[in-house]
């Protein structure tokens, strides 16, 4: 569960982003599709090659819904609802628990790589379990 | 038959060398501790880990880290071999240690993302890719000789 801590930590570290947030986003998935050759099948419509336009809008897409979800920390099933309808029947990528294992750990590694030292462990924690609770609420209409 | 490519093999090793085995150790079980409370479970005798402060301060996390990482280096130097590495580990782990082996792979993240946070943009998707591989087969490997 997210304590009133978690969530400071979480936006204190989103803000010193300072804009970077949507190359973030397009590396997320870069090392995704790097590390997870699988996760390459929901996008066989894209062109997966390096600096990719699509690759890079989509990172965009992610960053922002997860920037709405940051700024709504307190309720997620709310702001990610729409998302959620989406991932569970349009998209219907695997129970998100595989998928957003992998782009968490992704975009965890990526936040690393910029924030240094600064990605302490209570940061850490607190992500990975902001990552969790989003996974979650991804996953509540799949069935 | 795990197969390495030369890339890969360099990618490892040139990450490796410049790693404190005890430090980053140290750090990737405090860390797995902390993210990951359930874990705490295995290390009742630990003494003092009730907050993050006291668990990255616990000398036996240390140790214990240093302890993890050091046979990781091992790993790294029979990479053709993981299986046979880890064989009396494996046993240990199943038999004596009693570890649910879906922990090999959360410490496996954890230590990527020590080393992201150490190496920064050093750390490209190439080499988080051969890492992440290489963790994988470790967290394999540990898990292989369960029954």
């Amino acid at each position: 569960m997210l304590t009133a801590e978690d969530k400071k930590l979480i936006q204190q570290m989103w803000g010193k982003l300072g804009g970077a947030e949507e190359e973030i986003g397009a590396e997320a998935l870069t090392r995704m599709f790097c590390s997870y050759p699988p996760t390459k099948t929901y996008f066989p419509h894209f062109d997966l090659s390096p600096g990719s336009d699509q690759v890079r809008c989509h990172g965009k897409k992610v960053v922002a819904a997860l920037s709405t979800a940051i700024k709504n920390i307190d309720n997620l099933s709310q702001a990610l609802s729409e998302l959620s309808n989406l991932h569970a029947y349009n998209l219907r990528v695997d129970p998100p628990r595989f998928s957003l294992q992998f782009l968490s750990q992704c975009l965890q590694v990526a936040l690393a790589t910029r924030l240094g030292k600064d990605y302490s462990p209570e940061v850490h924690s607190a992500v990975d379990k902001f990552m969790s609770a989003v996974a979650s609420v991804l996953a509540e209409k799949y069935r | 038959m795990v197969h390495w490519s030369a890339e890969e093999k360099q990618l490892i090793s040139s990450v490796w060398a410049k790693v404190s085995v005890e430090e980053c150790g140290a750090e990737a079980l405090a860390r797995l501790l902390i993210v990951y409370p359930w874990t705490q479970r295995f290390f009742s005798d630990f003494g003092n880990l009730s907050s993050p402060t006291a668990i990255i301060g616990n000398p036996k996390v240390r140790a214990h880290g240093k302890k993890v990482l050091t046979s990781f280096g091992e790993a790294i130097k029979n990479l053709d071999n993981l299986k046979g590495t880890y064989s009396k580990l494996s046993e240990l782990h199943c038999d004596k240690l009693h570890v649910d082996p879906e922990n090999f792979r959360l410490l496996g993240d954890i230590l990527v993302i020590v080393l992201a946070a150490h190496f920064t943009k050093d750390f490209t998707p190439a080499c988080q890719a051969t890492w992440q591989k290489l963790v994988g087969l470790v967290a394999h490997a540990l898990a292989r000789k369960y029954h």
